[in-house]
């Protein structure tokens, strides 16, 4: 069998823009465990939980779904195992 | 219960095949400090521990199947083509002998996995200095492998997992300052 | 500031059969320094933050092989 399609760089590049903005919402995460009432950074997050929303429904329209359990549609037929998984990009 | 996201959460590069590094790093996804120790504690003692705390435990743990799914990436891009006699030549030849290429729970002397790594005592405060201690621990293993490798692109990844035990340190360390609190002392003073 | 690596030299014995380790290092990360965060520090842009692996300046130390430099010289 042919090896399946390699994903193009533009995925790459949106995955990697995805981390950066996911991490940013990591560390507010951890940090607002123990600041709970540091307005700034709620307001951050909040910023950052819009950004990452809206980045990740825009790679999931061209590229299928990266959540399960209904946290993402389905193209079809069923995309979810189309590779690359994460540890093959 | 968790929902997986199909995405590393960091972007783990490899620059050559070299199943010798994967044998060292698999301290870190089945040894005594490794990730899978780091979040098998933490998600297990948030149910004994004042609320509070909670939300951090059950938010770093999750992080560390996160950083689990990592050192698997790393180790499989180390040893994804590795023939059974490079394999052998790595040192990996015990591994292969009963586990082919598969991943498998055990710390770099191969040593499989066992609870007896973790603990929870029920104690806020022992649990908490525990789990300093732990993410001190697999910062220095970091440090032992990076100090081993020569592949510039792995030690990338070792070094922000590496950083991510400081920042986890950091909390853990808040998180006893929020339990030391005077529940009164706002209304005294 | 804080500095984040600390050493100190080993006690050389005249059996010792490898030749010593003049200095040995360990590290003392910022988290031993900052105390509980305060409010508004300064952070990484979301890009520079994932490749340091922390959201703020205050809680990033890099780690490089100490040891390295030395072989290196004495080769």
């Amino acid at each position: 069998m042919a090896n399946p399609k390699q994903m193009p760089d533009e995925f790459y590049q949106w995955m990697k823009q995805l981390q950066e903005i996911d991490f940013v919402l990591v560390e507010l995460t951890l940090y607002l465990d123990t600041h709970p009432e540091d307005y700034d950074s709620i307001k951050q997050f909040n910023e950052f939980a819009e950004k990452g929303m809206r980045l990740r429904q825009k790679i999931e329209k061209k590229y299928g779904p990266l959540m399960q359990y209904g946290q993402s549609y389905s193209g079809y037929p069923w995309n979810w195992d189309d590779p690359p998984w994460p540890w093959q990009m | 219960m968790w929902v997986y996201e199909k995405k590393l959460q960091y972007p783990v590069r490899v620059s050559k095949c070299n199943p010798m590094l994967a044998k060292f790093l698999i301290e870190q996804y089945g040894g005594a400090d490794g990730e899978l120790a780091a979040a098998l504690r933490y998600l297990n003692q948030r149910y004994s521990i004042p609320d509070k705390v909670v939300g951090l435990l059950t938010d770093i743990g999750t992080e560390e199947f996160a950083h689990l799914e990592m050192i698997a990436t790393m180790v499989y891009k180390l040893t994804k083509d590795a023939t059974p006699d490079e394999m052998r030549e790595a040192g990996l030849g015990d591994h292969y002998a009963n586990h082919d290429n598969a991943l498998f729970y055990h710390n770099a002397a191969g040593a499989p996995w066992t609870a007896t790594y973790i603990q929870a005592k029920g104690d806020p405060i022992a649990d908490l200095y525990e789990d300093i201690a732990a993410e001190e621990k697999a910062r220095a293993t970091y440090q032992w492998i990076i100090n081993m490798s020569d592949d510039p692109d792995l030690n990338d990844g070792l070094s922000f997992l590496r950083e991510r035990e400081v920042v986890h340190s950091q909390r853990f360390r808040e998180a006893v300052e929020i339990l030391k609190e005077e529940r009164d002392r706002k209304k005294i003073f | 500031m804080s500095t984040y690596r600390k050493s100190w030299r080993p006690y050389i014995g005249p059996n010792d059969p490898c030749p010593p380790i003049e200095i040995k290092y360990y590290e003392t990360p910022p988290n031993l320094y900052l105390g509980y965060q305060p409010y508004g520090l300064k952070q990484f842009d979301p890009s520079t933050a994932l490749f340091k692996g922390t959201l703020w300046p205050a809680l990033y130390a890099p780690y490089s092989n100490p040891y390295k430099k030395k072989r290196e010289e004495e080769e």
